[in-house]
């Protein structure tokens, strides 16, 4: 509101429809409601053909020999390849260290392990063919833990290493160790009245996206390869499959097809190097879907954790210490362990204030499926256990336990354990004071005049309870999360953004290659463009490597990062823009010279509101078109030693308050409400931010009380490679999850905004076990909860 | 073997189909109606529902051979299934469609990677009640589900146009998301349920 | 591969003779996911949805005839008074697409011991009626379950109908499973309160190798029952009683450690089911509660 008479200001984009703040539609909205949006195992080529890989049957063995004589043999069979077919000397491939071999070269080191290729006329040919390549293996012992990997006479999964973490680690099998010390944790110790220690357990989780991996390769006419795929990040994949093609990045183009879903599981490449060999090899177009049993072995996993934690609290409730140790399994290959070891390490404490700390974390690596990025990339794991430890210390103090983590929280400016100032609103308590304020939901909303509606009651369906053993908990949890990419990473993203007119209107083009997996990136990005050029019509191009790289969908960084792109492209075009109206119609109005001149509504307008032309006359017969890349600040690696650094660009908050509803006879669990407080920064779509925050609650309950892949300790084999039995929870499992957003700017971010995927995450898994503790009294140490371990049949 | 059946209204022949395909690799691989979805293949995500006779089934459970000379309606058929039901009084077999034209050629389900996601988002596409409610309460995200979650919404309100928040769940329990949390599909059933209360 | 398309009953069990490698196909709840993940691969497939005399149901004196492929939706929405513990059984059944198709006739040909509608045909007393071009036999439910995943059909039979006793008495049915739908039976079980004859009937499932039915926990609350008069004085089963079948209820059980739950939780989760829906089957009977069966 105009304050002292001053006459209204305007600034740019408030006066443009469906800009930023708004929660406009998704611009692929109807394509996908129609069964008309063209996802990656939709795609189609005339004369195209099926690929088929061949996994290992076992998870850790030599190659003893490969006959793929009668799968060539067969009629329809086009390609049977193994890795003697590989083109060049580069064979392996990863995000950060390159040990994942393209197709496996006299060892296999986890099961379902890709060891040959095949390309036919019809799957099931493939199929076929497949099957009758014989392998010939010879069993090694399987490394599945931190005492297999760490013994003296361990096998090393990996020999001769020689990446950037080998140096520094205390084993071989470990992949990467940060430890972060500060302060005095031992001398801390002696002040505490209480101290509490835990050991904690956090299973394997899978993304579970619903949209298997899959892709087509299309040989091109010079000899490159254009690949239509569903992926994170494509400049990524692209850095990796070209060197194994043998082909310049140039002549490998890709495009992105539509995503059914991601969650991190797309972050390291699948079927992409095979689909673009098979298609080389045979010259034809070659299409590989996986199904969804071999979608589990087809991804990297969240990393299964155990967490040894202590805490230590003064008899007032102020924490005096924490010690941790965290050892992340990693499997077989490196993937994205050594970021999650960053994240697992520099967030382990959560978002509370400790001054003394001694933390360790390690990823392993064995023969278990290999784990890497997804959706809290390691601070899920360190929240599970913290906020149980936070449960634990308050109840050994007698303190409620949302006082004492408010006690405890952190605030702006309080010093991470890196010694990173947090240089932003953190508003940790305030979020665990709403999260509170929000009405209980209704007690035995089960009972109708009818009786008992099992719908709603624990067991749903099956007719397990009328009431009876059911009883309530409540529990809470906050956590904290990083933002972007960090530990020095040049974290950047590239916007084209041309302005025209086309059919006598101003249309924005918005071209970058961010990777849409249906969090909504194109939607806010054409808000950006209508905010910034005052445009209705903007148009989002398709992503593809035409353009520079966006970096991934991943980390909660796509609003910031490549939002921050392309508002940074839009500001550069809105500045040619005007000065092609000043060049054309200075003259004719003093103000293009002396005013602060806006794009509104298609229109050029001084902050004061006074029209100076439309942008159809200042762009008529010209083209404006920026591409350019931009950068949030930098940040910077942790010490290897003490883990001290500027290691983060941001970080994100969320809290949580579960209601659930246990039958305690049978151990089966109802949750009931998911409430949800959380920091946005600013919601550039608010419909978005509430489907990010649901959608991530809910994966937080998953691995809560369902959501598991069970991995055969004796042979290091996936036992539940199915929808069948790794459960997703249903609608009829999903608790109503009221959403309370806060919106307090971080000024070094675009709007000030916050990335938000992932914080809702965190806080989810470990409110849902307190919630269950506080119905049962169990002290339940491992997630997810199964029944038996609710009563007493482990 | 050969199979000839409806889809949308119009007569299909399908030629040399091995005998174990499933209805839903007919309809995405052989008649470019890939709009069906392939995520799990095991009847345990909902993502190929479709009404066969009228009835929502898993396609994926429902063999090539077993369609033989039987109505199916796919997601591409959706919009003209519910508007021909709304003109004749709510007829729930699978021949309410017989009249509407076809899903999503071939060719035209290849184009979208060729152009643009803005230029081309089906402006002017007529939606059926479900489909614009889906859209407009934010219930899509990657939309993978989303085809199989409107044929059996859809579906869910022909039957029950009053459903209490426990029967939509109840109803749509066989369709896993996991993107959305399933708070806006709720959001988008309600509104869907309310428009046509009113409409009514 | 073959796939044969019977348009008759007839036709369909002169495929079967003459293939008796023929996998029938009909819901294709369990064929299609073997085939679609390359578990088998049959030589013929035997698709009996052109049989429209499998989707019928014949509402009897004493018994109903329920066709092998009249869909569990049908079972739950027509024959809940009729059959009230398989209509419940029906309900946990996958999901709505699958109850859509699926039938009991499946159920009953994979053998499964997870499959849902067994406990509820052990606990209501049922005859498999299956037929081949030789003649027709009527194999009694108790007789039918042979191993895992086996059942007493030769190589040329197929199941035509299930004839199960129309309940004279309330009965139930419960099962465990990870997730409130479309989840698998960790186990279940399934009560059937007989007024007439004075006894119940009880059928587990998933915690052995087959179906079985709890015999010794039946035979002893039959006995305690009838000892306590409780038929006629309809008084409340004494808790030690009910505990006493639940504790048989548990031991009837053989089960496995498997994915989806421990052995030992499986014994307890079937004696805590066999005290629950005793005692809500109980409660009908007695008629003092109106209001004891789940609405959904």
């Amino acid at each position: 509101m105009p304050t002292n008479g001053a006459p209204t200001k305007i600034t740019q984009g408030s006066q443009t429809k469906g800009g930023i703040g708004e929660s406009t539609l998704r611009p692929d909205g109807t394509l996908k409601v129609t069964g008309e949006f063209a996802y990656s195992s939709d795609m189609w080529h005339e004369d195209m053909l099926w690929g088929q890989i061949l996994r290992s049957t076992v998870a850790h063995a030599e190659i003893v020999s490969i006959d793929t004589s009668e799968a060539l043999a067969m009629a329809g069979v086009y390609a049977v390849m193994t890795y003697d077919d590989l083109p060049t000397d580069v064979k392996n491939y990863g995000l950060e260290i390159q040990d994942t071999p393209v197709l496996a070269h006299g060892k296999v080191r986890h099961h379902g392990e890709p060891v040959a290729i095949v390309a036919a006329d019809h799957p099931e040919t493939a199929r076929r063919a497949a099957a009758k390549i014989k392998v010939e293996y010879r069993e090694l012992p399987v490394i599945t833990d931190e005492a297999s990997a760490t013994a003296p006479d361990a096998i090393l999964v990996h020999e001769g290493r020689d990446d950037h973490h080998s140096g520094h680690v205390p084993h071989p099998n470990i992949v990467h160790r940060q430890p972060i010390f500060r302060g005095d944790a031992a001398e801390a110790a002696k002040r505490a009245d209480v101290i509490v220690k835990g050991e904690y357990t956090f299973g394997m989780q899978d993304q579970a996206f619903l949209g298997p991996e899959s892709g087509l390769a299309v040989p091109d006419e010079d000899g490159g390869v254009h690949l239509y795929i569903a992926t994170q990040w494509l400049h990524s994949d692209l850095k990796q499959i070209a060197p194994v093609l043998g082909l310049p990045e140039s002549k490998v183009r890709m495009t992105l097809s539509g995503v059914g879903g991601a969650f991190g599981g797309r972050e390291d490449l699948s079927m992409q190097i095979h689909a673009c060999l098979l298609a080389m090899r045979t010259g034809k177009p070659v299409k590989i879907v996986y199904n969804r049993f071999e979608s589990f072995f087809g991804h990297v996993h969240r990393h299964p954790a155990k967490l040894h934690y202590e805490h230590g609290a003064t008899k007032d409730g102020k924490l005096t210490h924490v010690k941790c140790r965290i050892v992340l399994d990693g499997g077989a290959y490196a993937s994205a362990s050594p970021a999650v070891v960053g994240n697992a390490s520099s967030l382990s404490i959560g978002p509370y204030v400790v001054e003394d700390v001694d933390i360790e974390a390690i990823a392993l690596y064995t023969n278990n499926p290999p784990c890497g990025a997804m959706r809290g990339f390691g601070a899920v794991q360190a929240c599970f256990a913290y906020e149980a430890q936070m449960d634990k210390v308050a109840k050994q103090l007698g303190m409620d336990p949302i006082e004492f983590r408010q006690l405890n929280a952190m605030e702006q400016g309080t010093i991470m354990p890196t010694g990173q100032p947090v240089d932003s609103p953190a508003p940790v308590a305030e979020l665990l004071r709403r999260v509170k304020a929000m009405p209980m939901p209704p007690e035995r909303q089960w009972e109708s005049s009818e009786g008992a509606d099992v719908r709603q009651l624990p067991g749903g369906l099956s007719n397990t309870t009328h009431g009876e053993g059911v009883v309530r908990g409540v529990g809470y949890a906050v956590g904290i999360k990083n933002v972007g990419f960090s530990e020095g990473f040049d974290d950047y993203s590239t916007a084209k953004v041309r302005m025209e007119v086309v059919g006598g209107e101003p249309v924005a083009t918005v071209h970058t290659a961010m990777a849409e997996v249906g969090q909504g990136g194109v939607t806010v990005h054409a808000q950006i463009a209508r905010t910034e050029l005052g445009v209705a019509q903007v148009t989002i191009h398709p992503a593809d490597t035409q353009v520079g790289s966006a970096g991934s969908t991943s980390a909660s960084r796509q609003t910031y990062v490549t939002g921050g792109a392309v508002k940074n492209s839009c500001e550069l075009v809105r500045e040619k823009v005007l000065e092609i109206g000043r060049r054309k119609f200075g003259s004719y109005h003093p103000a293009w010279a002396t005013a602060e001149l806006l794009l509104e509504g298609g229109k050029v307008v001084t902050d004061g509101g006074e029209v100076l032309a439309d942008l159809t006359d200042v762009l008529e017969g010209e083209v404006v078109e920026v591409e350019e890349e931009w950068r949030h600040r930098p940040t910077e690696a942790f010490d290897l030693r003490t883990g001290q650094g500027n290691g983060h660009v941001q970080y994100s908050f969320a809290a949580h308050r579960a209601v659930v509803e246990v039958d305690t006879e049978l151990g089966l669990v109802k949750v009931i409400e998911l409430a949800c407080a959380q920091d946005v920064g600013k919601a550039l779509n608010p419909l978005s931010v509430l489907g990010q925050i649901q959608g991530g609650t809910l994966q937080g309950m998953g691995i809560a009380v369902m959501e598991e892949i069970i991995v055969d300790p004796k042979t290091a084999k996936v036992r539940n490679p199915s929808f069948t039995d790794y459960l997703l929870p249903t609608i009829l499992d999903t608790p109503t999850i009221p959403v309370d957003v806060l919106e307090l700017a971080d000024d070094h971010a675009p709007y000030g905004l916050r990335g938000i995927g992932e914080a809702p995450t965190l806080s989810s898994t470990p409110a849902v076990l307190a919630a269950i503790r506080n119905a049962t009294g169990l002290e339940l140490n491992r997630t997810p909860v199964r029944p038996e371990h609710l009563t007493g049949t482990a | 073997m050969r199979v000839n059946f409806t889809v949308n209204g119009r007569p299909q022949e399908a030629d040399d189909v091995w005998e174990g395909e499933s209805l839903l690799y007919v309809l995405r691989e052989r008649l470019g109606l890939p709009g069906s979805k392939n995520a799990c293949e095991q009847g345990e995500c909902g993502s190929c529902t479709v009404r066969l006779d009228g009835v929502p089934v898993c396609s994926c459970l429902v063999a090539a051979g077993q369609v033989e000379g039987r109505e199916v309606v796919t997601v591409e058929g959706l919009a003209d299934f519910a508007k021909q039901r709304a003109e004749h009084g709510g007829c729930a077999t699978g021949a309410c469609g017989a009249d509407g034209k076809a899903g999503t050629s071939l060719q035209d389900s290849q184009q979208w990677a060729a152009k643009g996601q803005d230029s081309q988002t089906g402006e002017g596409t007529e939606l059926s009640p479900i489909q614009q409610a889906f859209i407009d309460a934010g219930a899509v995200q990657c939309g993978f589900c989303t085809p199989g979650l409107l044929v059996a919404a859809d579906e869910m309100l022909e039957r029950n146009p009053n459903p209490t928040d426990a029967d939509i769940r109840e109803a749509l329990s066989g369709n896993l998301c996991r993107c959305t949390g399933y708070e806006k599909i709720m959001d988008a059933v309600r509104l869907a349920a309310a428009r046509q209360g009113e409409a009514v | 591969m073959d796939f044969l398309r019977p348009a008759s009953w007839e036709e369909a069990l002169a495929a079967k003779a003459e293939h008796p490698t023929a996998v029938p196909i009909a819901g294709g709840t369990d064929v299609m996911v073997e085939i679609n993940f390359d578990h088998r691969r049959p030589e013929y497939l035997l698709d009996l949805n052109r049989i429209g005399d499998l989707y019928e149901w014949e509402v009897g004196e004493d018994s109903v005839r329920l066709g092998a492929s009249v869909p569990y939706t049908h079972i739950m929405e027509n024959l809940r008074a009729e059959l009230p513990g398989l209509a419940l059984a029906s309900h946990t059944v996958a999901s709505p697409q699958i109850r859509n198709r699926g039938g009991v006739g499946g159920n009953l040909g994979t053998a499964s011991p997870a499959g849902d509608a067994h406990p509820a045909l052990l606990a209501a007393g049922a005859e498999v009626e299956v037929e081949s071009v030789r003649g027709s036999r009527r194999i009694p439910i108790d007789e039918f379950y042979t191993g895992v995943k086996r059942n007493a059909l030769a190589a040329d039979e197929l199941i035509r109908a299930v004839h199960i006793k129309k309940a004279d008495g309330p009965q139930q049915y419960s099962k465990v499973g990870t997730r409130n739908a479309m989840v698998i039976a960790v186990c279940a079980f399934g009560l059937a309160l007989h007024p007439e004859t004075r006894t119940v009937r009880t059928g587990i499932g998933s915690a052995a190798p087959t179906p079985v039915r709890a015999k010794a926990a039946e035979e002893f609350l039959n006995a305690a029952l009838e000892e306590g008069g409780f038929w006629d004085n309809g008084k409340i089963i004494t808790p030690s009683v009910a505990k006493q079948f639940a504790e048989l209820c548990s031991g009837a059980c053989n089960p496995i450690d498997d994915v989806r739950g421990t052995a030992s939780y499986r014994r307890h989760a079937v004696g805590i089911m066999a005290r629950r829906t005793l005692t809500w089957t109980w409660e009908s009977y007695r008629g003092t509660a109106a209001h004891t069966e789940g609405v959904a």
